[in-house]
């Protein structure tokens, strides 16, 4: 990338994000809607690269999520949103139901506590159902479970497409983002944050820290200090194929213990099933190898559950790191004074929230204008209490805190068109002039990976282009088409995936 | 600054909602040996409406991208590289009528011969009376091998490799660790040294070398090192391969400074159509479940060539196809043995990987008329040694033999030997075990 011009339409921005994870594009998208002149700072070259990359997929209705806390609020709120906004934006939305199966006495005796939690936490439909009801539902579970807990309102969606429509959303109405820009040093006077990135500064009048996995860094170097301190917890999953998606109707989760939801059994929208994810504390922020031993537990973990899974091959398996923090819940605070917003330890359920956090950080920001505009009394961080329920329309003329805001929201903001990925929606390899199956095991065509290659977030890894077409994510993982993908992407990749035969030589001249 | 006018899907793209149908006599999913060979035998037994459906751009299978020989002493009588020996065989169908769509791929197989593809057009619906499978073998990912470490670029199979220098001229890597010893393994170090690639060592968990003489002798000829009872136990790297961790009993762990790792062998076949669809799979060798005739739990399906098995060369497959040809050309005229009627081929023995075909018409008719089948039953071992193969009947011993076993060996049992009077009952298994000495 060369160096971003002192601001390219010579008035600083309104908002700096610092970082596209699913919390970053969910956080552009409602500030450019909200009228906001929004850039979003991404240190990768493609965006999901962090905490974003592997997740469960699942919406959560935060049917157990701790009652009263800010990221209950803020799942509730971004699950109704997702609701509301994905039939515009073509996004998938699989409404599997999920069942909490107890597999002990132990298990058996904590459902009734899952139960009252969920109705505390609003979420009315969920219910104990025996084990024959269990199995009528699920006949593909092994015959030790016990007894269950149904939750008709959990989903499943695309993880990477929705995020990607969020962010294709804002840069339609007006939004920038700098990719492969890392932003290495702040500084702060007379109201206006320069932000020293890799590549050259960016001026704004507000920063909101979406940085995931390295949030607590980047607050301590402007700060001084940071709040919280994140603490990596590795997931890593087991995919089967395809076969197996069709062994059960729902999420499968067990009993959750104090520290993780436990070992999920799940569908993804693609056709797939996967087992996981591991709970595990470790350092590293960007270290997510996976380990054979894990693996292996994982595989018996699903097996044990759902028998079938023994006659099926593994197609795929994966890593993703929490942004864990010493706190169960959202560390999201203003520092008014300063125009700052942090947002951080978004550690397990940032794809269900994304939505309903933008909103939430959108209020802290009007109020923290109020604040400067001498309206709150307190004069103290707004901190992390959950706000009242926001009663969420899409396409709102008026500012979802209208009279507040110094912004004036977009009439008829465009809704940019997404990749259809899901098994749900028409895939393009039904579509004439596809151009041909490049990826076999995923069905992705040329048309598919040539669009992936275009536009401001135009795939610049292998990694990027999995996100965003799932080629190489199938069964055979590379086998079949890692050659016509080296031919299709050349010159796109910043590491390619491998070089003509011309390259090399051009290299060794070096 | 938006990509939305790039975009293709959401202006040009409209699914095919009254998709296209049309029907053949028999559809071969595969243009590879087998699928080939099948319908050049089928239009030598004058079944003309007949489509070969390819998913690549070209016909030829597997052999395209083996760029070293030798191909073709089968059925050219002379040794050619993999792509001229592919090129001749998509010459000789072509030559004799067959008609061969390829950037066609078959996505479902439906009951009954229905099949959904897929091609430039969108997608389209082709019946047919006799579907032919042949849609070859692949390599065990790293994935499906459940190797620890990072997941970085520069870890692939021997397919990859050589599609990626035989067919673009690329290298991916300039110094490799190779892992596994089987016949592909060589051809692996053939691919390298072919583009300028310089392994740096050849590993194999087994104490032996799986390849026969003299393949097993070809690293040492190179200056290759190669470690036996060495596991592969994590890739190292950031953004690419840069080391990997290897184990070897009473030596410990070491890293072997690397770029590249190339997973060889492991063959698995490619039965994602038949294992989505409704076709019965056999745990064994991961293909479909056949009798001897090469057909599958639904009669209207015929499989040929490596999806029957892992895995075997080029000139057998081809043979496979072209005898599983006129089967079908045989079926259509009504001729084939009852499927109802088989008997199940089974072994509980661990020792044994598999057996194929899993069922056996035992009332078939003798050898040498037009409906007879596979002459033998073919057997993988997961173990190496001397032993006895035992096949009883129940309690009644049909047939035994001592032999000497080793993975990746074939032993084939004579399935002429196995048939069994008319009057017997057909409902009790072939049970095969072996006893090591
Ligand atoms: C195993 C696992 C399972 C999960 N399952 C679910 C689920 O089923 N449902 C659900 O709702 N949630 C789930 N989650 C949670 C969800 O994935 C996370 O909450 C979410 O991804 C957090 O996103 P983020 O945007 O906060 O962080 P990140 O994705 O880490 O984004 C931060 C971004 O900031 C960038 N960055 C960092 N520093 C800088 C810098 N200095 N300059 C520029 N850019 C910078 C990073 O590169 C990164 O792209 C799961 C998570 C894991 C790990
Ligand atoms: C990496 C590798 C190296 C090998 N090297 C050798 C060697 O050196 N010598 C040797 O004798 N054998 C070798 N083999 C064995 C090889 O399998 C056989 O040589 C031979 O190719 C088998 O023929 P086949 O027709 O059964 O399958 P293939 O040659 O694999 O042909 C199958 C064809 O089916 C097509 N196909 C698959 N699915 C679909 C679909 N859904 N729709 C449409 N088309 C589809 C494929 O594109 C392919 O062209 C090797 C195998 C592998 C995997």
């Amino acid at each position: 990338m060369e160096n971003i011009p002192a601001s390219r339409s010579g008035t600083p921005f309104d908002i700096a994000i610092i970082g596209a994870g699913i919390v970053g594009c969910a956080m552009a998208r409602r500030f450019t809607l909200e009228g906001a002149k929004v850039v979003v700072i991404e240190k990768a070259s493609d965006i999901l690269d962090g905490a974003s990359k592997a997740n469960s997929a699942i919406l959560h209705t935060g049917f157990d999520a701790p009652t009263g806390s800010l990221e209950l609020s803020c799942i509730q709120g971004g699950y109704r949103e997702y609701i509301d906004i994905h039939k515009q934006f073509g996004l998938p939305l699989e409404k599997s139901g999920a069942h909490v199966v107890a597999w002990s006495d132990e298990d058996e005796a904590a459902l009734d506590g899952i139960v009252a939690q969920a109705h505390a936490n609003n979420v009315e439909d969920v219910s104990l159902i025996s084990a024959q009801q269990l199995r009528r539902c699920e006949p593909g579970l092994a015959e030790s479970a016990r007894a269950a807990i149904t939750v008709p309102g959990e989903a499943i969606i695309d993880p990477w497409s929705a995020p990607y429509a969020y962010l294709r959303q804002s840069l339609l109405n007006g939004g920038e983002v700098y990719l492969d820009c890392e932003v290495t040093g702040v500084s702060f006077s007379a109201g206006m944050w320069e932000l020293a990135t890799s590549h050259g500064a960016v001026h704004c009048a507000q920063v909101i820290n979406c940085a995931g996995l390295y949030g607590d860094l980047i607050d301590k170097a402007v700060l001084g200090t940071a709040s919280f301190e994140i603490k990596p917890r590795k997931g890593q999953f087991v995919v089967f194929d395809k076969a197996a998606a069709s062994l059960i109707n729902s999420i499968i989760l067990p009993v959750p213990t104090r520290r993780t939801k436990g070992v999920v059994v799940f569908r993804t929208v693609f056709g797939n099933l996967a087992v996981g994810p591991t709970a595990e504390d470790q350092e590293a922020r960007a270290d997510t190898a996976t380990d054979q031993a894990a693996l292996r537990t994982l595989i018996a973990a699903g097996i044990a559950k759902v028998p079938a899974l023994e006659t099926i091959p593994i197609t795929a398996v994966y890593a993703g790191l929490r942004p864990a923090t010493q706190f169960k819940d959202y560390q999201i605070a203003a520092q008014q004074q300063r125009n700052w917003i942090t947002v951080g330890g978004i550690r397990s359920t940032g794809l269900s929230s994304a939505l309903g956090i933008a909103r939430h950080v959108f209020e802290l920001y009007c109020d923290q204008a109020e604040v400067e505009g001498g309206g709150r009394k307190d004069g103290k961080d707004s901190a992390t209490q959950p706000k009242p329920q926001i009663n969420i329309q899409t396409n709102t003329r008026t500012n979802t805190q209208d009279q507040k805001c110094k912004h004036l929201a977009l009439r008829d903001p465009q809704v940019p068109p997404v990749a259809r990925l899901a098994e749900s929606t028409t895939r393009d390899w039904r579509c004439a002039g596809h151009g041909s199956i490049v990826c076999h095991c995923e069905l992705v065509s040329e048309r598919e990976i040539k669009a992936a290659l275009k536009g401001p977030l135009a795939a610049r890894s292998l990694a990027g282009l999995k996100r965003q077409t799932r080629a190489t994510m199938g069964r055979c993982q590379g086998f079949y088409c890692s050659a016509r993908l080296a031919e299709l992407t050349d010159g796109h990749f910043d590491v390619p995936l491998a070089p003509g035969a011309q390259q090399s030589a051009k290299d060794k001249g070096q | 600054m938006s990509d939305a006018k790039s975009w293709p899907q959401e202006a040009s793209a409209q699914a095919n909602t009254d998709m296209p149908q049309s029907a053949v006599e028999v559809a071969i999913i595969g243009g590879g040996p087998s699928g080939l060979a099948a319908a050049l035998e089928l239009k030598r037994r004058g079944i003309s409406n007949i489509v070969v459906l390819e998913r690549e751009n070209e016909a030829g299978g597997i052999p395209r991208h083996c760029g070293h020989p030798p191909f073709g002493v089968r059925e050219f009588a002379r040794v050619l590289t993999g792509p001229s020996y592919a090129r001749r065989l998509v010459r000789a169908a072509r030559g004799a009528g067959v008609t061969i769509r390829t950037a066609v791929t078959v996505v479902e197989l439906r009951p009954g011969g229905e099949l959904l593809i897929t091609s430039q057009q969108g997608s389209e619906l082709l019946q047919a009376r006799r579907v032919i499978v042949a849609t070859g073998v692949r390599e065990t990912p790293r994935s499906a091998r459940l190797i620890s470490g990072a997941r970085v670029l520069g870890a692939l199979n021997t397919g990859a490799l050589q599609s990626l220098v035989y067919l673009q001229n690329r290298k991916p890597f300039k110094r490799p660790v190779i892992v596994g010893t089987e016949l592909v393994s060589f051809s692996a170090i053939m691919t390298c040294r072919h583009a300028g690639i310089t392994p740096v060592a050849m590993i194999e968990a087994g104490a032996h070398v799986t390849a026969r003489w003299p393949s097993s002798i070809f690293p040492r000829l190179v200056g290759l090192p190669l470690y036996l009872n060495t596991r592969l136990v994590s890739i190292k790297g950031t953004r690419r391969v840069q080391a990997v961790e290897v184990e070897t009993p009473g030596h410990g762990r070491r890293l072997i400074e690397c770029d590249g790792v190339v997973l060889t062998g492991g063959f698995t076949p490619e039965a994602s159509l038949a294992r989505m669809g409704h076709l019965a799979i056999d745990r064994g060798t991961g293909g479909p479940v056949v009798d001897q005739y090469g057909r599958c739990s639904d009669p209207v399906y015929f499989a040929a060539g490596n999806l029957l098995r892992p895995v075997e060369t080029a000139g057998w497959s081809f043979q496979e196809g072209r005898r599983c040809g006129g089967w079908v050309a045989g079926d259509l005229a009504g001729d084939l043995a009852d499927h109802a009627r088989a008997t199940q081929l089974t072994s509980s023995d661990p020792g044994i990987k598999y057996l194929m075909p899993q069922k056996l018409n035992l009332t078939a008719p003798p050898e040498g008329t037009k409906r007879e089948g596979m002459k033998h039953v073919q057997l993988r071992f997961e173990l190496r040694g001397k032993g006895v193969l035992t096949i009883h009947r129940g309690s009644d011993l049909v047939w035994q033999r001592s032999l000497h076993v080793a993975p990746e060996r074939r032993i084939l049992v004579p399935i002429k030997a196995l048939l069994a009077p008319p009057s017997h009952p057909t409902d009790t298994p072939l049970e095969f075990r072996f006893k090591i000495e």
